[in-house]
Order: structure tokens, then sequence, then C-alpha cells
């Protein structure tokens, strides 16, 4: 109701546009929905967001300039660092990447210890994914349920590598160790302990009426804007597309696992979620799997310390659990690296939040820059 | 705190009144060290266990009575949980500042303390958040166990119990209302 005033203009009537003034929001770069700092510029119209501009940058840690200065050896540590909820992907990558530029054989079973713990890692980060999604929605249940499950998975990993978040288990050739005796039987019970778990996930979100009112319909990101913008991973497979680096171009020893691939419809923030729960469910299935078919052998093939790969480049890309990775390597035929380039999910898909964001209301946009799990060093490298 | 801020100017008129402040010393610090309240702030990869899974429930910051808060205005302590880079240094000043006194911080892992392992060949990030803010507290590790850090935060807990309230009036921050 308006309230007549003097200096109040005349309300406007008839067919007189309503002139509204935008205004500039700041979202960050300390914001307590992410675990990493970015800062969001909303241009707004009343509640409506008409322009997101993201600024990025404030992790800018010189990965790859490090990488020039480092052996290839040395600069896995680094590669943990990127993706620290995923480390084992991260490392993954950097090896499938190495080993193609070398020509290294890597012995069978160290290929499916690496499915195992990359695997594993997947269901750790969305799980980490979960947690923080559902507490941006505001509730606060799932982050505790998700990360009691979580440690479960870092206690695998602890047991392995002794580190529960920088695992840097991965070497060039092969793993670093060999699993403990009880780790396949305590894996196995993890494994059987998750399904019902997950289930309970769905019972609390999946159909709860105010998850679905904030999130059915909302940030959509159809499939033709999804391949424009080289958006992957689950937002990609949201948006209806079955592709997945682990079915359509196998690397270490994906083709021999049955899994499905879970897409969604509509590609909404719904529909992003739902491909990661299901995608939970899918990744025990390979560790089972896996464990089942563990094969006896070495763990690693023989690289010398002063390691030193012929000239040329290589390019490996393989399924973190935020899209696809790739790491770019000239080298020179000397112990360094020239160049690295690494291609990160994160700072791909997050160019595409100024187009599904366009439109939403400022509450809207939390949800949908949850569902897109951006993961910021691996934006800013 | 109005009354808390005016108590050292009381005291100094009063003959003897160190017996007060001592009593007083004890309340205050005992409920400042068990309700250190922090603000959520995370970085990098820290933040992962300094703050997530430290706060879920196997390791629990809410026996020590520690709760997140969003905002550094309500904020006690800042558990700076990952790499500052230099772009990031001027905006971790100012949540600092933001802050309402008495504050506290502790610099969690290597990156906090000394860059971590990004301290060679590095051009952007700053090599220690004690650059920019006081630290009380390091914690190092990359990342530092939950564990590691709950004892940061007992440590931080045993320095606030021995503070005095009479010495607030030294510092340059106390600036005591004129009566
Ligand atoms: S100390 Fe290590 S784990 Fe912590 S932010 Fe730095 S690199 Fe990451």
């Amino acid at each position: 109701m308006m309230v007549d005033s003097p200096d109040r203009p005349e309300p406007l009537t008839g067919d007189r546009n309503l002139e509204t003034e935008e205004f500039v929001v700041n979202m960050g770069p300390q914001h307590p929905s992410t675990h990493g700092v970015c800062r969001l510029i909303l241009t707004m119209d009343g509640e409506v967001i008409k322009k997101v501009v993201p600024d990025i940058g404030f992790l800018h840690r010189s990965i790859e300039k490090i990488a020039e200065n480092r052996t290839y050896h040395q600069f896995m540590i680094y590669t943990d660092r990127i993706d620290y909820v995923s480390s084992m992907n991260a490392n993954h990558a950097w090896c499938v990447a190495v080993e193609k530029l070398a020509g290294i054989e890597v012995p069978e079973r160290a290929e499916y210890l690496r499915v195992i713990m990359a695997e594993l890692n997947r269901i750790a980060s969305h799980l980490v994914f979960l947690a923080s999604f559902a507490i941006d929605l505001g509730a606060v249940t799932p982050f505790l349920y998700a990360f009691r499950e979580r440690e479960r998975i870092v206690d695998l990993f602890e047991m392995t590598c002794g580190q529960r978040l920088t695992y840097n288990y991965m070497r060039i050739g092969g793993v670093s160790k060999d699993v403990p005796k009880d780790f396949v039987s305590e894996t196995k019970k993890f494994c059987s302990y998750l399904y019902p778990r997950v289930d309970e996930y769905e019972a609390i979100l999946t159909e709860n009426p105010i998850f679905l009112g904030r999130t059915k319909g909302i940030g959509l990101l159809d499939l033709p804007t999804a391949i424009n913008y080289s958006v992957s991973g689950p937002p990609l497979r949201g948006s209806g597309l079955k592709w997945d680096i682990r079915k359509d171009e196998p690397y270490s020893a994906y083709e021999k696992f049955d899994f499905d691939i879970p897409t969604g419809e509509n590609g909404d923030t719904w529909d992003r979620y739902k491909v990661r729960i299901e995608e939970m469910r899918q990744s025990a299935r390979i560790v089972e799997q896996a464990l089942e078919g563990l094969p006896e052998g070495g763990i690693k093939a023989k690289v010398p310390a002063r390691f030193r790969p012929p000239q040329g480049e290589a390019f490996a890309r393989i399924e973190a659990p935020r899209g696809e990775m790739a790491y770019f390597i000239v080298s020179d035929g000397s112990t360094k690296p020239y160049r690295v380039k690494i291609r990160t999910a994160s700072f791909c898909n997050l160019q595409a939040l100024p187009v599904m964001a366009r439109g939403w209301k400022i509450a809207d946009i939390v949800a949908i820059f949850g569902s897109l799990d951006i993961i910021l060093p691996e934006v800013d490298r | 705190m109005g009354v808390v801020q005016k108590v050292p100017v009381y005291l100094e008129k009063i003959p003897g009144g160190g017996l007060i402040t001592t009593s007083l010393d004890a309340v205050l610090n005992w409920s400042r060290a068990s309700s250190l309240w922090y603000l959520l702030f995370g970085t990098a990869c820290c933040a992962i266990e300094g703050l997530m899974c430290t706060g879920a429930s196997r390791y629990d910051y809410d026996r020590f009575g520690m709760i997140f808060r969003a905002s550094p205005r309500q904020a006690d302590l800042m558990i700076v949980a990952g790499t500052i880079t230099n772009k990031m240094a001027k905006r971790v000043k100012i949540l600092y500042e933001q802050m309402s006194e008495p504050k506290y911080v502790i610099a969690m892992g290597g990156c906090a303390i000394r860059g971590g392992p990004f301290y060679y060949d590095c051009y952007s990030v700053l090599r220690g958040v004690d650059l920019v803010i006081p630290v009380d507290v390091y914690v190092p590790g990359c990342p530092p166990r939950p564990e590691s850090i709950l004892e940061g935060c007992l440590k931080l807990q045993q320095k606030i119990k021995k503070q005095k309230v009479s010495d607030w009036s030294k510092t340059e921050k106390f600036i005591p209302e004129p009566k």
C-alpha cells in the first residue's frame, strides 16, 4: 500500500512503464557458502539478478608456474592441492598424463588400486557436496550425516597412506604402497554400509517439499548452452548428455567394470543433485567389482628417481568428481616439465554461472552456485 | 561489555582493588575461554579439515563451546584455514578489523604460518598470515589433523585464562571512557 504524502510522486498508472533502478550487490570473497574464496558481483533489479560477474583469483597459488620448477615426482603433492576434496583423482590425472608422455606400463594391480581409491574419493567428494549444499539451503542434518560417512572413507585412506586429506598416494608408474591386509574386507563392509545411507539422504532430501521448492526448476542449464560453455561432469550429465570419460574414453582399468551413467532431464539444480546421489551408488558398485577382481602382482613399474621423459607433449584427461580434469605437459627432455597446463572442471563450470543465474532471485544463487560444486583452488590454481 | 570496560577505571580509584580484579578475571576469562565463537572463514584445503571435519560429529567443536558464526561481527576467533594470497591479504585484514574485541587468531596449516608448500617459486602467496594480522596460536601441518587443531584451541583457552582485566587498560586498543 502506498502512503499518501505530498513529496511522493504520483503513482504510475496506465501504460507508463515502471522505472526501476539497478544496483550492485557484492557477495564474498568471505562467504559462508563456499570453502574457498570467490567474489560474485551481482547486478540486481529488486530481488532479481540481472547479471553475475564472478571475480576470481583470490586463491591463485601459481601452481602451473611451480610445476616448471619441480621434477615430475615432486609435482605430485601439488596436484593434491589443486583439488583437495578429491586428491586421488587429481593424482590420477597427473599420473595418466606423465605415463602417456613417457609410455610407461602400469601393473594391473596398481590400476585396480587406483580405480578403488579414485572411486572412494568420488564418493567422499560427493558427500562434501551434499553436506555443503544442504547446509546452504538451510538443512543442517544432512551435513552431519554426510560427514559421518566421509569419516569412514577417510579412515580407509588413512589406513593406506596415512593422510586424511592430501593423500599423495599415487606415483608415476603405480601407487606408493600396497593396501594393508584388512583393507579389502573393511572396504567391502563400507560399501554395503553406504547403500542404505544413500537411501537415507534421499529420504531426507529428494522428495522433501522445501528442498524441491528450492531446487526443482531453478537455475536451468540447457544442453546446447552447457556444451558451448564446455561444462562437464555432473552439471553436463544433469542437462541430459550421457558423457563420462570413464565410459567414453576409458583410462586405467575402467573398461573392465560395469556401471551406469546417471543423467538428468531438465538441467535444473535438482537434476545436478540427483546425478551426484546416483553416482555415489555407481561408484560403490565399481569399488565392489574392483575389490572382487583385485589381481595379485606388483604395484609399481620401475621409474628412476631422476626420471626424464622423452621430448614431446602429452594430453590426458580423466573424469574427476567435478568433471573433466586434464593435464597438458610439454617436456624438453629434462627432469622438469617445460610447461604444464591444467584444465580443471570448476573453472569451466563457473563460466556457465552467469547464464544459469540470470533472472533468478538472490536466494537462488546460493543453490545454483552450490549445485555446480565449485572448488576454488581448482578455479584459480 | 560496557561495565567490564569501565572496571579498570573504577579499580584504579579503589585502594586494594586487586582482590576484586582476580576473581573478576577468573569469571570473565572462564566465560570467554569456554565460548569461543569462530568465524566461518576457510580459504583452501585446511578449511575441509579445520572447519568442516572438526565441526562435524566425530571431532565436534561444540564440546569446547565453539560455534561457527557467519559474520565477523559476532565472532571472537578467526581460524585462518588455508592459503592467503596477496590478493586476499587485504580482505583478511578487513575481516580481522571487523571482529569485535577481544579477538583471537589461530593460524592453521603450513600456508597460514609461512606459505607452506608455496614458499618457494611462487609469486602470489603471502608468506604467513602474521604479516598482516597478529596470531595467537600456530598449528602446523598440511593439513593439521583435527586433533591438533583442537589442541590448538585448548592452548588458546589456556592463554585466555591467563589474561588480566587490569592489563586491558594498558593496551592501545582499550580506551576508557572519561568520567
Ligand atoms: S597448509 Fe597444506 S592443506 Fe593447508 S591450505 Fe596450505 S597446502 Fe592446503
